[in-house]
């Protein structure tokens, strides 16, 4: 499944998107947040605090305890500041 | 009308096409964010406006379904920029038109507040050649907190 990356989310992570295979025991957010974060040390920062990492289930805002399906767009970035 | 876009905007343009042979407008309220330069005199400043795709139009397209249900509106007009911009550069047109003052006002504080916190916009700061990315403020989460309904 593919999983995109904004602002410094992207910039820790290292890259704008990634396809991820998940286990299928990762159903929610705050769970694939917890998968994503011990990929590597880089989505282990991105993710050190998951409280200011917002989502998005096919561009609209998630929160942690909603569930996905593999073929999903989710996206990770933090809480925004446009305007 | 949403558009997000890179070039600048015409504000005369926009606001005169907005209400253009809408007989029943009395009231054009409109809102523009500008680029702060953050640096100080003397120093080389610039905000660059990442977003997301897709999403953005989808979060700004609610933003004006939504007002236009909440208030006697006519036409609602959120125009915002992305890519690099420099300090005094327009980044944000926020409209909304009316028969009368109050809704037209009231709808365009309410698009901005909403936008500020669901716009999937991020601000990276360019100052003295380091560049960090804007934190988002309480004060805007508070701002847009006032316009939830109680049910």
């Amino acid at each position: 499944m593919k999983v995109l990356y904004f602002a410094w989310l992207r910039d820790r992570v290292g890259v704008a998107e990634e396809i991820v295979e998940p286990p299928i025991e990762v159903t929610t957010v705050g769970e694939l947040i917890a998968w994503l974060a011990q990929r590597s040390a880089r989505h282990g920062e991105a993710f050190a605090d998951p409280a200011i990492v917002r989502c998005a289930i096919n561009q609209n805002y998630a929160k942690a305890d909603e569930s996905f399906s593999r073929t999903d767009e989710i996206a990770f970035f933090p809480p925004v500041t446009g305007g | 009308m949403i558009k997000v876009q890179r070039e600048d905007f015409d504000v005369g343009a926009e606001l005169a096409a907005l209400s253009a042979g809408r007989g029943e407008v009395g009231a054009v309220a409109s809102f523009i964010g500008l680029v702060r330069d953050v640096a100080g005199p003397g120093e080389l400043s610039a905000m660059t406006l990442e977003h997301y795709p897709g999403m953005t139009e989808k979060q700004l397209g609610e933003l004006e379904a939504e007002a236009l249900a909440r208030w006697p509106l006519d036409r609602v007009l959120i125009i915002h920029r992305h890519g690099r911009l420099l300090p005094g550069d327009r980044i944000v047109l926020c409209a909304a038109t009316s028969s009368h003052r109050e809704a037209a006002f009231e709808a365009c504080a309410f698009l901005m507040d909403w936008l500020k916190t669901k716009a999937p916009f991020w601000k990276l700061e360019e100052v003295g050649g380091q560049s960090s990315w804007v934190a988002a403020k309480d004060t805007d989460e508070a701002a847009a907190a006032k316009w939830t309904k109680n049910e």
